[in-house]
C-alpha cells in the first residue's frame, strides 16, 4: 500500500472518530454549548486543555525552533509550561466558583460594567483570531504535504471537519474530540522520538536519552557543542539572547498562557472547584509529554542533521557529505523545496556552517568553503522524522493525523470562545438582553459558523503579518486579560475605572511597542534590534512590562476614585472560598 | 472569621508555591543559569536541564502541592466541597441535559 493511501485511511479514520464523538455529544442548552454542561470529568478536561492548548506550532515547529535555537529555545518550554501553574494557582478555581460561562463576562460583572466587557471582548477576538488563523494554515499545510492535494481542498475539509463538531456539539462536543485528538497526537509525536532516541543514544526514554552518551562515545549535549561551535554556530546550551531578553520573554509567554480565553475557558467546564485545580495538574501532566521530549528531538535532530552532513573533521575535504552521497529522505524533503542545497564552492560535497560568523569567515575561507550551502525548514524537524529513523509508513501517515489533529482542536477551542464572546457576551450580555436561551444557542452556532468562515478565509489568504501578531495575541494577554482578572480577584479595591484604565494603557503601551518595531498594518518605525530596545527587551517580551504598567495604572486609579460598590465586594469574597 | 482566615492560609500556599515557581525557572533556569552550569547531572549542564527539563517537572510538582495543601485548608477551615452534589452555581442558565 503506498504511503499516500494509508495515510488518507489513518488521517480518515481519525475524522471519522471526530464526527462520530460530535453527533454522540450533541449540545442541547447553552450550558452545554458553552462549558459543556459543567460535566467534564477533571482528567478528561486536563486532556482536552492539552489538545486545546498544543497548537500546530506546538507540535509541528516547537522541537525544529528549539533545534536551530538550543537553549534559547527555553523561553518557549518555560513560558508555555509554567503558564499553567500561574492558571491554577490564581485563576482557574476562582474562576470556576464564580460559575459563569465566559472570561469577558467574569470582568464585565467584577467591574460591574458594559464598557470593560466589551473592551474584554475585543481582546478576545483578537487574540482568537490572530491565533486561529495560524491553526487553519497548518492544517492546509499537512494536507498538501502528505496527502498532495491543493491547500485550499486541505483548508475546505478542515474547515467542515471543525464545523460539524464545534457548531453541532459546542464545547461539549469539541471536549471530547480533544481529548481523542490528545490521544492521537501524543501517540504521533512520541513513537518516532522513541526509536529516534534509540538509534543514536540507545536509550528508550528522549528525556533520559537527551542527556546520555551517543553511541561512538560522549554525550550528546557535549557532542553537539563541540560540533556546532567547530562550524561557527552559538554553543547549543548557551545561546545568544541576553539575559533580560529571555527572562522577559519568558514572563509575557508565562503570563499570556494564562491569559488566553480559550484555555481559560476549559477549566468552567469541570463540576467542582477542586475539580479545576486538579485539572490543571493533569492538563499540565498532558503537556509536560510533549514538552519535555521535544527539546530532546531537538537535540537530536540537530546532532542528527550537523553529522549527516559533517561525517568527518571540519575543513578537510573529506570532512563534507558528497552530495550524490545524501540519504533517502534527504532528497524527499528536497522535492518539497523545504530542504535546499547550492553547491556553492563547486567541489560536489555540502557545507553547513555559520557564514554570519565574522570571526569564522577567515577559516572557512581557508577551507575553501563560500557559503553555507544547505537551507532547512524548521518545520520539516518532527514532519521527516520516522523517515530520518527509517520507521515505517505507518508511522509517517501517524505524524500526519496528529499535526491535524493538534491543529483542528486548538481551532475548535478558539472559535467557541470566538462565538461565545459574540452570543453570550455581546447578543445576550450587552444589546440584546431578552433574547430567549434557544436563540442564544441559535447565535452561539451561526457565530461559530462565521468564525469558521472567517478563520478559512485567513488560512487561504494569510495576512502577511502573522508571524509578527503571534507575540502580539500573547503580549495582549499578557498586558489586559490575565491582570483585569488577577485583580478581580485578589484585590477587593480595585474598580471599574481602575481596571477599565490599566487594560487599556497596558493594551496601548504593548499594541504600540510591537507596532512599533514589527510594522503589524503600517511599515515598522525602527528596526528591530537590541540596540533599540527599551531595556534590551524585545517586542516578544513586552508583554511582561505591559502587565506591570496595567497594575500600576489600575491601583493608582483605584485608589483615586470610589470604592467598588457592596455587592460586588460580597462577590469578589465569595469566590475565594470553595462553598 | 474563619472565611478570612481560610483565605490568608489560601494566600500563604500561594505565595510559597510561587517562590518555587520563579525559583526554578527565573532563578536556576534564566538569572543563575551560566554558574549552575558549572556543575553536570548526567550529560546535562545543571542551569540548561532547569531550563529545559527540571522546571515542567518542578511546576507540576508545585501544582500539585497546591492542589493537596487546598484540599487540607478546605477542610480544616469547613469549606470543602461536598462529594455528591456539585456546588450550587449562581447561574441563571438552565442546565437541563443529563
Amino acid at each position: 500500500m503506498s504511503l499516500t493511501v494509508l495515510t488518507y485511511l489513518v488521517v480518515g479514520a481519525s475524522f471519522a472518530l471526530y464526527i462520530g464523538i460530535a453527533f454522540a455529544s450533541k449540545a442541547r442548552s447553552t450550558g452545554d454549548f458553552y462549558v459543556a454542561g459543567k460535566h467534564v470529568h477533571p482528567v478528561a478536561n486536563g486532556m482536552a486543555t492539552a489538545a486545546d492548548w498544543m497548537s500546530a506550532a506546538s507540535f509541528i515547529s516547537m522541537a525544529g525552533l528549539i533545534a536551530f535555537l538550543g537553549y534559547d529555545g527555553s523561553v518557549y518550554l518555560m513560558g508555555w509550561t509554567g503558564g499553567y501553574v500561574l492558571l491554577a494557582l490564581l485563576l482557574a478555581p476562582y474562576l470556576r466558583r464564580f460559575g459563569k460561562f465566559t472570561v469577558p463576562e467574569f470582568i464585565g460583572e467584577r467591574y460591574y460594567s458594559d464598557v470593560a466587557r466589551v473592551v474584554a471582548v475585543i481582546c478576545l477576538i483578537v487574540i482568537s483570531f490572530t491565533y486561529v488563523a495560524g491553526q487553519m494554515r497548518g492544517v492546509g499545510i499537512v494536507f498538501s504535504r502528505f496527502l498532495n492535494i491543493d491547500i485550499g481542498y486541505g483548508l475546505l475539509v478542515g474547515m467542515g471537519v471543525v464545523f460539524l463538531y464545534a457548531v453541532l456539539g459546542g464545547m461539549k462536543g469539541i471536549t471530547y474530540t480533544q481529548v481523542a485528538q490528545y490521544c492521537v497526537l501524543i501517540f504521533a509525536y512520541t513513537v518516532p522520538a522513541v526509536f529516534i532516541s534509540l538509534q543514536v543514544t540507545g536509550v528508550m526514554v528522549p528525556q533520559v536519552a537527551f542527556g546520555s552518551e551517543v553511541a561512538g562515545g560522549g554525550y550528546l549535549l557535549a557532542k553537539l557543542d563541540a560540533i556546532v561551535t567547530d562550524l561557527g554556530f552559538a554553543a547549543y546550551t548557551s545561546g545568544t539572547k541576553s539575559r533580560i531578553d529571555v527572562f522577559f520573554i519568558t514572563l509575557a509567554l508565562m503570563v499570556g498562557t494564562a491569559g488566553l480565553p480559550h484555555v481559560i475557558v476549559r477549566f468552567f467546564t469541570v463540576p467542582k472547584v477542586r475539580d479545576a485545580r486538579a485539572s490543571a495538574g493533569w492538563a499540565l501532566l498532558f503537556i509536560a509529554i510533549l514538552y519535555t521530549t521535544a527539546p530532546a528531538v531537538g537535540a537530536l535532530a540537530r546532532l542528527n542533521l550537523t553529522t549527516t552532513i559533517q561525517t568527518g573533521p571540519v575543513g578537510e575535504e573529506t570532512g563534507n557529505l558528497p552530495y550524490e552521497e545524501r540519504p533517502e529522505w534527504f532528497k524527499t524533503w528536497e522535492e518539497t523545496g523545504l530542504l535546499t542545497v547550492e553547491d556553492k564552492n563547486g567541489d560536489g560535497r555540502i557545507q553547513y556552517y555559520n557564514d554570519a560568523n565574522a570571526d569564522f569567515a577567515a577559516q572557512a575561507e581557508n577551507f575553501g568553503w563560500e557559503g553555507n550551502e544547505l537551507t532547512v525548514d524548521r518545520d520539516i524537524i518532527v514532519l521527516a522524522n520516522p523517515e530520518i529513523a527509517g520507521l515505517p509508513d505507518w508511522v509517517v501517515a501517524l505524524v500526519a493525523a496528529g499535526g491535524i489533529a493538534a491543529a483542528l482542536s486548538t481551532a475548535a477551542g478558539l472559535l467557541l470562545v470566538i462565538s461565545a464572546a459574540v452570543s453570550h457576551d455581546l447578543c445576550k450580555g450587552v444589546f440584546w438582553r431578552s433574547i430567549s436561551e434557544r436563540r442564544e444557542l441559535m447565535a452561539g452556532r451561526i457565530s461559530a459558523g462565521v468564525a469558521i468562515l472567517m478563520a478559512g478565509y485567513l488560512g487561504f489568504n494569510p495576512p502577511g503579518f502573522v508571524a509578527q501578531v503571534v507575540a502580539l495575541a500573547f503580549g495582549l494577554a499578557a498586558a489586559s486579560l490575565f491582570p483585569a482578572i488577577l485583580l478581580g480577584i485578589f484585590s477587593v479595591r480595585i474598580n471599574k475605572p481602575g481596571a477599565v484604565a490599566g487594560m487599556l494603557a497596558g493594551l496601548l503601551f504593548t499594541v504600540g511597542y510591537i507596532i512599533y518595531f514589527k510594522g503589524v498594518v503600517v511599515e515598522p518605525f525602527a528596526a528591530d534590534v537590541a540596540e533599540n530596545w527599551l531595556f534590551g527587551i524585545s517586542p516578544e517580551g513586552i508583554g511582561g512590562i505591559g502587565m506591570l504598567i496595567n497594575f500600576a495604572v489600575a491601583f493608582s486609579v483605584s485608589a483615586l476614585t470610589r470604592e467598588p460598590p457592596e455587592e460586588v465586594k460580597a462577590m469578589v469574597r465569595r469566590i475565594r472560598v470553595p462553598r | 472569621m474563619k472565611k478570612s482566615s481560610h483565605w490568608g492560609d489560601n494566600l500563604r500556599l500561594v505565595a510559597i508555591c510561587l517562590v518555587v515557581w520563579f525559583v526554578v525557572s527565573f532563578g536556576c533556569g534564566i538569572l543563575f543559569v551560566d554558574s549552575l552550569n558549572r556543575f553536570s547531572i548526567g550529560g546535562f549542564e545543571l542551569g540548561f536541564w532547569f531550563a529545559q527539563q527540571g522546571s515542567i517537572v518542578v511546576f507540576l510538582l508545585v501544582i500539585v502541592a497546591y492542589v493537596v495543601g487546598m484540599a487540607v485548608i478546605d477542610r480544616r477551615h469547613g469549606v470543602a466541597e461536598s462529594d455528591e452534589a456539585p456546588p450550587d452555581d449562581a447561574s441563571s442558565h438552565s442546565d437541563t441535559d443529563e
